[in-house]
């Protein structure tokens, strides 16, 4: 195995609603080239933790969040950052397929136009990269025009991806991003992962613990905000440390 | 048998209970059919009397800027030419809607997107407090205060188009913004998040996405704003300058459709071709407003598939 280079670094991440403290000091880092998986049961703070990381908890009322973040080495959450910025860099891929309600094409050209990219030869080049990249450009082509909406959830969910890759970002963060979709939707999603990691820091909230075998090289558990237990997805699956890691691997609870 | 038998085929006191409340809706909905299609047929057989039985050609109603129905003209016709009324009421209307949409638009973005809870706390009452208004007092306040500003920066009168446009536009402005604030709340919010985490800006996610999306909406939030303006009567009556005359410029005294009817109706004798010459003035407002209708219907339409 190569020695990949630490992008993300968190050290004790502490988030809370209000008074209440949901994230209770959390370690992480995230390696280039690397798909990382957070598992955990519901509510144990895992997307929460995720959108720390783009700064999406921003836009949620009465968020308190501290410990630090560092990505190549900046901090993010430092006041001069601009978090317009910051996103371009982290890109995020959400549970449900959200296209806007434009065509296929305008939809991953979104990114690229809001950069103030008005080139339509560039465009329409990084529209069809993306789209190869997402591996859903065979499915579309020949409809770029039709309304996203009016496609599959599993071509709506790589659309989003495609529109995501068409702005380039450092960072990859999926929240269950197969979880509204069907199985074949999501091996194609899972394969197109693999193919892709190389270029980038992939980081997958998901609850299939297979999925997460499948396609991780490190996993995380998390349990009620706190993380339990962190290392190569091998070792956590085959040979846990921790009892309630093993637990929730075995289904005793979920 | 049977007891069971019986009960089994007779209707339940549910059903019948039901079979109740269905009568009761069916003849409500029967009478106001009825009392629709009554007022449609009125309107139209009086309306049509104008052009049947007094026999003026539809062209000459709509393209004759001659309003005397009182008296005939050279060539021994009715002068019954509704031109400058038509003229006039599409005028205000299109220029209340010009000025109103605008503002709108910004007033309804800053209650949803920009300052949900300061916004809807401080403009919520104000936008009620403007639909709950008499239209009479608008008229008046048109005719005392902005028909002198008129007159005294543009001279002439101070009646006229421009005028009638101003009251308009503070009139329909709460209906646009009302209406756009709801199609700009049903976006859904993953549209908002998907934007911002691609690196848009929030100025850019409001008027890439949310302004586009809601764009179905806030059209049928102006063709509904245009409606309330083209039927608006007592108010653009009071600043308007009621001469039936084809408006030379947006200061010049002139006549709406509805305010020819509101200030003329007294006047006339029914049966007579004054009065059915305004039934055509009603009638020509009729239309209009099934117009609108139908384009709010066709819009609408358009942003469900777009859903």
């Amino acid at each position: 195995m190569t020695t990949n280079e630490t992008v993300i670094t968190t050290k004790d991440v502490r988030l809370y609603y209000g008074e209440h403290e949901a994230l209770h000091g959390i370690n992480l880092d995230f390696q280039k080239s690397q798909i990382t998986a957070l598992i955990g049961p519901s509510g144990c703070g895992k997307s929460t933790y995720l959108r720390c990381l783009n700064r999406m908890n921003d836009l949620i009322h009465d968020v308190t969040i501290t410990g630090s973040f560092k990505i190549d080495g900046h901090d993010i959450y430092r006041p001069q950052q601009d978090v317009v910025s910051l996103r371009k860099k982290v890109g995020m891929v959400f549970q449900q397929p959200n296209p806007f309600p434009f065509s296929v094409y305008d939809n991953v050209a979104y990114g690229l136009r809001v950069q103030g990219i008005k080139d339509k030869k560039i465009i329409s080049q990084k529209v069809e990269e993306s789209l190869k990249q997402a591996a859903v450009w065979d499915e579309v082509k020949d409809d770029l025009t039709k309304n996203a909406l009016s496609f599959s959830g599993g071509q709506q969910q790589r659309i989003c991806i495609a529109r995501l890759l068409a702005v380039k970002p450092d960072v990859i963060l999926l929240d269950e991003p197969t979880s509204a979709l069907d199985p074949i939707s999501s091996a194609k999603i899972e394969e197109m992962l693999l193919q892709i990691k190389d270029q980038y820091t992939i980081i997958i909230v998901t609850h299939s613990m297979q999925q997460a075998s499948r396609i991780s090289d490190k996993t995380a558990f998390m349990l009620n905000g706190d993380l339990v237990e962190y290392g190569d997805t091998k070792k956590i699956f085959l040979n846990p440390e921790q009892e309630a890691t093993s637990d929730y691997l075995n289904g005793k609870f979920g | 048998m049977n007891k069971m038998q019986q009960r089994l085929l007779h209707p339940s006191k549910a059903t019948r209970q039901d079979r109740f409340g269905k009568t009761i809706s069916l003849i409500c909905i029967g009478f106001i059919m009825i009392l629709t299609v009554s007022i449609i047929g009125f309107i139209a057989i009086h309306g049509l009397a104008t052009f049947f039985e007094n026999h003026v050609s539809v062209m000459q109603f709509i393209f004759s800027s001659n309003w005397n129905p009182g008296q005939l003209g050279k060539n021994g016709q009715p002068q019954v030419g509704a031109f400058a009324m038509i003229v006039a009421s599409f005028a205000v209307t299109l220029l209340a809607a010009i000025l109103a949409t605008p503002f709108a638009i910004a007033v309804a973005l800053y209650m949803t997107e920009l300052a949900p809870k300061r916004g809807a706390k401080m403009l919520q009452p104000v936008i009620e407090l403007l639909v709950g208004i008499p239209s009479v007092v608008y008229g008046f306040i048109g005719l005392v205060v902005i028909v002198p500003a008129i007159r005294s920066v543009f001279g002439g009168t101070g009646f006229g188009i421009l005028a009638g446009s101003i009251v308009l536009f503070v009139m329909i402005l709460p209906t646009i913004t009302s209406l756009t604030i709801d199609s700009l709340q049903q976006v859904p919010d993953h549209y908002r998040k998907a934007s911002l985490a691609l690196g848009a800006t929030k100025w850019q996610t409001i008027y890439k996405v949310i302004l586009r999306a809601a764009l179905p909406g806030i059209l049928t939030a102006i063709v509904f704003g245009m409606a309330r303006a083209f039927g608006e009567a007592l108010a653009v009556q009071m600043v308007i300058g009621n001469a039936a005359l084809t408006p030379t410029s947006l200061t010049s005294p002139t006549a709406t459709l509805t305010s020819q009817l509101t200030s003329q109706m007294g006047d006339t004798i029914m049966g007579t071709l004054p009065n059915n010459a305004l039934w055509s003035l009603a009638l020509v407002l009729l239309i209009m407003s099934v117009i609108f209708n139908l384009l709010i219907k066709v819009v609408g339409k358009r942003g469900e598939m777009k859903k």
